[in-house]
């Protein structure tokens, strides 16, 4: 994932994921067009479902707020040199652990002390569900890639085990735990705005968000602005010359992974504290996947996670509006672009740097002599 | 226990495996050349949804084997492309593949279909049949031996044969051929290969067809034998199964061999034991003996229990310099 390309700096830094992305876009637009469907027809009906409406641009945002956490996840792994693809298992974990201590305290404590408890259970629960691979990648030389898949497969079984034998509320049909007391509720968009008079409408959009760009605020000053985030970042880059300078890789490649993992598990406090209310199946669905493609587009910087997150948000809420819209259209389309994402920005980054770099020295040489 | 229940277990493990043994080789021959391969799900997804479509179009059995394979040899080449002849992280590049071929799949089945994604239903003498029946109702008269003889190994159909044939065949190409030696050497040092006088890019593009054929197998295997149709999502992670059997059994054909048929296993008890009372145990978990295989993988890869050692180039890419 990490680029030395030829590219100058501001190229590398802006040029290159913009030219990724349009070729995913224009990949897509071929498939789109393949399929027999107009590209513009569907562009123009994503964007207008996205941010057409105040009511499509908070579901966009609702959706934004997951990937944001979940691409920060995968971004501060990165900067420790480690490929974090268990953001799906963290967040299952964390929307457990926001929902075990929600289930158990809500009743009986007010709302000021339940929803920080929850967000430093669902924490905590992403943190050790990361750790642990981490340890066993520092420790053991277990390759954290394969343990964390494995670890998304143990935590969707638990979650299933969890939910269908222990809190399943009884009579229940459908698989799902009691709901929350209401202390346990994390304010929505729409009564937050209520308080400063604004009339918005209602979505899942929630106070969530705040957290996740106070995260954003967080993890960048942890990274660039103090002395731990300053050993992650060089055990990422060589943890021979870390050791070398006194820094212990295995503990930074722990503590990447618990930080990762514990903002992967900030993901329950959007979707069980802020929408559904109790613990349901799937409520992850997909956002540590997409925490990658957001990551790989965001170039692992907070500020480029967040717009990455927008144009997922976005292309979620969009795509879910085109399927009521145009015939045909499902937000399977949607997934596949994001695989596209992955593929231009990520995989085949150098693919794609090449020829730009080239181009760019004609255009910055004209009649230059190569040497 | 009679010996009609445990035939039938043995039997489906048998089955179940049988993909996972596919991909088990697919990612065998990818990684023992030193290229990581996370996306055995997205391409055994994929060739299912190639062998399902084109059979569909078609009704031809082969059409429809030659295309998963096909399939699976692109997506194959495409991994390579970023991942061979350029420096690309191999990881991100199987996530990619995963992903698109979890969303393009259906995109296609709808376009194509109209049925939700799947596609419809083969006919009868499109998909793969049991051959030997005439064998199971010969052993049938055995004492015990029977019921277990004729169900659990000759009441298969080719693909399950063709796919437990290709382990021995595996181990003669990666440990008795010239080729094998020089796919495992990629894997180890390509440097030392590449001083040779060796291409390290042609042999990691050949094992990385290999990989594709293997997949193209899995996935068709899947709607040709195991189900009617494509529908989507199929794979269900079994292809992240097979790369666990594939570490489980330490990246060496028969322990592969020997992982997935004890995931197999694993899961057909699973499924046997759903919603079973035991009398004294009470209902089993079944998500428990479904997490086992997960949980046995990360356990010998911590070391607790032996040792995998993975093949020491295994996902660093390797670039001529000059």
């Amino acid at each position: 994932m990490s680029q030395t390309t030829a590219l100058p700096r501001w190229a590398d830094v802006a040029l290159l994921p913009v030219v990724c992305l349009a070729l995913a876009l224009c990949v897509a637009g071929i498939v789109v067009a393949l399929v027999g469907q107009s590209p513009s027809q569907v562009l123009a009906a994503l964007v207008q479902g996205a941010f057409g409406t105040p009511r499509g641009l908070s579901y966009t945002l609702y959706y934004a707020t997951s990937f944001i956490f979940t691409g920060l996840a995968v971004a501060v792994a990165f900067h420790g040199g480690l490929f974090n693809i268990g953001g799906e298992g963290q967040a299952t974990l964390g929307g457990l652990g926001t929902a075990l201590v929600a289930l158990w305290l809500s009743p009986v404590l007010p709302a000021w002390a339940m929803l920080p408890l929850m967000l430093v259970c669902g924490a905590l629960f992403g943190m050790v569900w990361a750790a642990i691979p981490g340890y066993l990648q520092a420790y053991r030389g277990s390759h954290v890639v394969i343990t964390t898949i494995m670890f998304n497969f143990l935590a969707s079984t638990l979650l299933v085990y969890l939910l269908v034998n222990q809190l399943r509320a009884p009579g229940n049909v459908a698989i799902e735990s009691a709901a929350f007391a209401p202390s346990a509720h994390l304010m929505s968009a729409r009564e937050l705005l209520a308080l400063a008079g604004v009339d918005w409408p209602g979505s899942p959009l929630n106070a969530s968000l705040l957290l996740a760009l106070l995260a954003c605020i967080a993890v960048y000053f942890f990274l660039w602005h103090s002395r731990s985030g300053y050993r992650l970042r060089a055990v990422g880059s060589s943890p021979g010359a870390a050791a070398y300078a006194g820094i212990r890789p295995q503990r930074h490649i722990v503590l990447a992974m618990a930080i990762s993992g514990a903002l992967a598990g900030m993901v329950g406090m959007n979707e069980v504290a802020g929408v559904s209310g109790r613990l349901v199946l799937e409520f992850v669905s997909g956002a540590g996947f997409t925490g990658i493609a957001v990551a790989l587009m965001g170039r692992n910087h907070p500020v480029g996670i967040v717009l990455a997150s927008i144009l997922f948000g976005a292309l979620f809420q969009g795509g879910a509006e085109v399927a009521f819209d145009v015939p045909g259209f499902s937000r399977d389309m949607v997934v596949m672009l994001q695989g596209f994402v992955v593929l231009f920005s990520g995989a085949m980054s150098y693919v794609v740097a090449r020829p730009l770099a080239a181009l760019l020295r004609v255009w910055q040489l004209p009649g230059a002599k190569h040497g | 226990m009679d010996e009609t229940l445990i035939a039938s277990v043995l039997a489906s493990a048998v089955r179940l495996a049988t993909p996972l043994v596919l991909c088990a080789l697919a990612g065998l021959f990818s990684e023992r050349s030193g290229v990581v391969d996370i996306g055995l799900e997205g391409k055994m997804l994929f060739a299912a949804f190639a062998a399902g479509a084109m059979g569909a179009f078609t009704g031809s059995t082969t059409l429809a084997l030659m295309a998963a394979m096909l399939v699976g040899v692109l997506l194959s080449s495409l991994h390579g492309l970023a991942c061979v002849s350029y420096p690309g992280d191999q990881v991100v590049s199987g996530v990619a593949l995963n992903i698109i071929a979890a969303g393009l799949t259906v995109v296609l089945g709808i376009a194509w279909f109209a049925q939700g994604g799947q596609t419809p239903p083969l006919p009868v003498d499109v998909r793969v049949q049991a051959h030997w029946q005439w064998l199971v109702q010969a052993v049938q008269p055995l004492p015990w031996l029977g019921p277990v003889l004729g169900q659990a190994l000759f009441g298969h159909n080719l693909l399950v044969y063709c796919a437990y044939a290709l382990v021995p065949v595996a181990w003669y190409v990666l440990y008795r051929t010239r080729f094998g030696l020089r796919l495992r050497a990629v894997g180890e040092n390509p440097q030392m290969v590449d001083a040779a006088g060796v291409s390290v890019q042609r042999l990691r593009y050949a094992a990385l067809a290999i990989n594709g054929l293997l997949c193209g197998l899995a996935g068709s295997y899947l709607v040709l034998a195991q189900s009617a149709n494509f529908s989507p999502h199929m794979t269900a992670g079994q292809g992240f199964m097979a790369l666990a059997a594939l570490i489980f059994g330490r990246w060496k054909p028969w322990g592969a061999l020997g992982a997935c048929l004890l995931f197999g296993l694993l899961d057909a008890i699973a499924m046997r034991l759903q919603g079973v009372d035991i009398p004294g145990v009470g209902a089993v978990p079944v998500q428990a003996i479904q997490a086992l295989p997960y949980l046995m993988t990360v356990v010998l890869l911590a070391g607790f229990v032996g040792r995998a050692v993975a093949p020491a180039a295994l996902g660093k890419p390797y670039l001529k310099n000059r």
